[in-house]
Formats: structure tokens, sequence, C-alpha cells
């Protein structure tokens, strides 16, 4: 006895063209892919047989005479990326009050505000790091400053985010009896969004603290100038203590900072 | 009587002695022992940074020197820019289809709901957050010296960067799921993969979806950064320039990696939104 199958659920003609159009996009993106790319498999093969023997082991090794310095240039690095996020996070509030459409008000406003902070945040770290690097000469500085840009863009589009969603009740029922924007400011609006805040401002101090390892690639400062030596001398066991200190700090700063965020929110 | 009418013209919260204070002293004191403390952290790693206010002032002041520099971006390098453009976008093309791939097998594993072997998801977990914190461009410098300079290296780096961020989003989805229906299923005699494939698999597709438009944006990202240290695509052309002092080409080449990355994120952001 054949089983009752329910009926079959029936997809417009014109849903299914738009399906297979989207598959084929999909399938021509690869195989323009897979033509075009240009892999010396026979070469890869042949470095990583010789390389896979002689770099690993010196991997898993570290240098533990470089460790004192290593740890120095980590420190370095923590420094730039508190600096760099702390500014950030004090040049996103009025970004973020910009891109806020319930703030402004204002639709030109608002569409700018959102356009600044995008435009920021397309550029990455190591490319603001660049050209600071051309601005003020490869110090740390230019670390900092490329940290402070590029945190910036997420840090306001976050902000903005929370801005939008706090209860306006609030602001309006202050107005209503006759506050100030100040006075709105200072008590209807802060204490909604501080927590969300403080929480954001660390937790990209966390995500800054992982990309401003690779600032001193460029000549911005901190551990990547170590990175780029050892690379250079193909020292890896000297990378293989970069690594381990790079890994044990973060892990640290992870959890310290995801602690610290649950007992602020 | 006169005391009483002033206080109801003048409301405020400092005079009000029955209201309850929002911010009792010990509150107080330990908010501003923070605050100072960031300062206080704030100068000493100033001062260690040699952050340089002056350096930034002049460095501003001589904005026309540097425009010169950076200005007008060299157009000459167009082509060249875009055959490695073009390149970089394979690199971040094929490294996220495979981790992608990968990560449905690893975001299971890493699932506690879903784990059967707590051994095995300890373990997964393990590795996948020490994966997590190392760097895209230090993945790159390993591969490329195991694999040689070029494409290949950066692919590796770029999949196994991904694959931490995809399998740690997509495995707290996976916890988050309403598991009656995978329970009433396994109760009712369907196989583990049979119960994963209709009652698991329907309630993450959108987000999986999601999640990995969104790694293949931060893909596009990492593979301009990962190309400075030698694994192929559009970054290696930046350094390359760079390190000659070429800043015209410098500036033409940013102008494309700015172009590139806003249009990419405009078009997957469309997509995700329809998604979802």
């Amino acid at each position: 006895m054949a089983l009752e199958q329910p009926p079959k659920k029936q997809i417009p003609t014109s849903k299914r063209i738009k399906r297979i159009a989207i598959a084929l996009a999909v399938l021509a993106m690869y195989i323009w892919t897979f033509v075009s790319i240009d892999i010396d498999f026979a070469r890869v093969i042949e470095r990583a047989s010789a390389n896979f023997s002689r770099v690993l082991p010196r991997l898993f090794s570290p240098n533990w005479d470089m460790a004192g310095e290593v740890v120095e240039m980590m420190i370095e690095t923590i420094f730039i990326a508190y600096v760099g996020s702390l500014a950030a996070a004090i040049l996103a509030i009025p970004l973020g009050f910009l891109a806020a459409h319930n703030i402004t008000n204002s639709k030109i406003l608002t569409t700018i505000g959102k356009w600044i902070l995008s435009a920021v945040r397309a550029f990455p770290e190591i490319i603001l790091a660049i050209l600071f690097v051309v601005v003020v000469g490869p110090t740390p500085f230019a670390g900092i400053l490329a940290i402070a840009i590029g945190s910036t863009g997420m840090l306001g589009k976050l902000y903005s985010e929370v801005l939008e969603s706090i209860d306006m009740n609030i602001v309006e029922a202050m107005k209503a009896n006759g506050s100030n924007g100040l006075q709105i400011m200072f008590h209807g609006i802060f204490p909604q969004i501080i927590p969300e805040f403080l929480s954001y401002a660390i937790y990209r101090f966390e995500v800054d603290v992982r990309a401003s390892t690779i600032l001193g690639y460029v000549g911005a400062g901190g551990i990547g100038t170590m990175i780029f030596f050892a690379q250079s001398s193909r020292n890896w066991s000297d990378m293989g203590m970069i690594l381990l200190v790079i890994i044990v700090v973060v892990t640290i700063i992870d959890y310290t900072s995801s602690y610290i965020r649950k007992r602020i929110v | 009587m006169k005391k009483m009418v002033k206080q109801m013209n003048k409301p405020s919260i400092q005079e009000d002695r029955y209201a309850p204070m929002l911010s009792p002293w010990r509150v107080k004191g330990k908010i501003t022992l923070i605050f100072f403390l960031i300062i206080g952290l704030l100068f000493f790693s100033s001062l260690q940074t040699g952050v340089d206010l002056q350096a930034l002032i002049s460095g501003l002041s001589n904005m026309n020197q540097i425009i010169v520099k950076l200005f007008p971006p060299d157009p000459g390098i167009i082509n060249l820019a875009m055959d490695r453009l073009i390149e970089t976008i394979h690199m971040a093309i094929i490294a996220s289809t495979f981790a992608t791939i990968i990560v449905i097998p690893v975001s299971l594993l890493a699932a506690r709901n879903l784990a059967t072997n707590l051994f095995v998801y300890n373990i997964t977990r393990f590795i996948l957050n020490i994966l997590r914190t190392i760097p895209d461009v230090v993945l790159a410098v390993i591969f490329v010296g195991l694999f040689g300079i070029g494409v290949f290296g950066g692919i590796v780096a770029l999949f196994v960067f991904s694959l931490g961020i995809l399998a740690k989003l997509i495995s707290e989805t996976v916890e988050s799921i309403d598991m009656d229906s995978f329970e009433a299923m396994r109760a009712s005699g369907a196989s583990s993969v049979q119960a994963i494939a209709f009652a698991v698999v329907p309630q993450v597709l959108p987000q999986f979806t999601s999640f990995s438009l969104y790694v293949f944006e931060i893909n596009i990202r990492a593979s301009v950064v990962i190309g400075l240290v030698g694994a192929g695509g559009i970054g290696n052309l930046l350094m390359q320039q760079f390190s000659f002092y070429n800043y015209d080409a410098v500036m033409m080449i940013i102008l494309i990696i700015f172009a590139v990355v806003v249009v990419i994120e405009y078009i997957s952001g469309k997509i995700r939104e329809a998604v979802i």
C-alpha cells in the first residue's frame, strides 16, 4: 500500500528562474576562480616536502633565550593597543551619535555619519599603519594612530546601534518636562548606554591587541617588528617563541576582558 | 511652608532628601579609582610608546608634502593592480569555500548539545581557541614559510584563519537551537545523521549562509593584508611599492582596495539581509 504523501509545495516559476540564475552565477564564479587561479602544485609540493621537516620542529621548539625581548615587545604591543583603543572609544562617541537616526532626527546627518564610519572601516589596520608611517615616521606612535582610526569605524557603528536601541520614551518625557539638550544627554541617554559602550570598548581592545601584533611588520612598532626579522632571517625557533607569547597573552586578555564585560552588562 | 513651596518650584534630585541616591559613595569611589587607573595607564603607555603629538601635528602640517608624496595616485599601476586584485579575490573565494565545507563537521564536534564524547568536544574547543588567537598575518608567515612564496600558502593561511572564526560562530548557533525536534527524531528511530540533517540543518541554515558570507568579507580584507608577507595577491604588490618608496602607486593601490572592500561589503550585506 502506497503511503499517502503530503502535497508538494508549489514554487512559482519566477522564483524558480531566480534560483536557477543564482546557481548559474555561483557556478560561473567557481569556474572562473579555479580556471584562472595560478598555483604551481609541483613547486608547492617540492617546497613543502623540503620545509616541513625543517620548519615545523623548530617552530615547536621556541627559542627561550629570546623570551625576555619578546615579552618586552609584546608589552609595547599592548600599550599601542591600549592607547589606540582608548582614543577610538572616545573618538567614536560623536560619530556614533551622528550616525544614530533617533538622535539626529535628520536623514542627511545620519547618512553622512554612516558613510564616514563605513569608509573608515574599509581600511584594514595595516594599511592605515602604512599611511601613518609615511606621515609620522616609523614609530609606535604610527601604530597607535592606525589602531585609533581603524577602531573608530567599528566602534562608531556599534555605538550607533546601541543608541538606536535605547528607550526613547525617557528622552521624550524629559523633553516634555522642559529639560534642555545637555540634561537629556546626561540623565536620559548616558545611563542607558554606558554599560554597552564600555563593554564594546573593552571588546575592541581585545581585537586591537590582536591587530597590533602585526603593525610592526610595516614599521609601526610592537611585536610585528620581530615577526618581520624572524621571517626575513628564517629563524623559525624565534618565530615559535613569538607565536607562543602572542597566544598566551591574547588568551589571557580575552578571558579577562570577557570576565569584565560579563560584570558590566 | 515657604520652604516647601520653594522646593516644589525647584524640583531637583539633589535637594530631595528622600530620594535614594543612585550612586552611594562606595560605588563612586570605585568608579573614580578605576577612572584614575585608566588615565594613569594611558599616560604610562603613552610614555612607553613615545606618543608624540608634536610629530602628529608637524606631520599633519607637512600635509602638503605628504600629499605630494601620495598624490596624484599613479594610474600606471592600475592594470597590474587589477590582475593582483583578481588573484586576491580568488584566494578569498577558495579559502572561504573550503572553510565553509570543513566547518560543518568541526562545528558539530564543537557544539556542546550534540557532542557525545566530552573529550573530543574539549579538544576541538581547545584547538579552535588557540587557532583564533593567532593573527592572520602570523599564519600567513608560517604557511608561506612552509609552502613557499605565492598564492597557495596564502590560501591555506586564510582557510585556517576563517575556519577558526566560522567554527566558533556556527557551533554557537548550533548550541542555541531548539533540541526538541532532534530528540523527537532520535526517539522515533532516526539515526543521528538523519536527525542532524532534518532537525539541526534547517534551523541553522540561514545563519550558516549569513556567517559564510561574513567570513568571505573578512577574507577579502585579510587576503589584502596577508599579501604583505608574501602570500600573493594585491597586498604583495602594495608591500613591493611601499618598500620602493613608490608612494604614488601605494596610494593608487590603497584606493583600489578601498573601493573593492566597500563594494563587496555592500553586496554581501544585501545578500545577508535577504537571507535572514
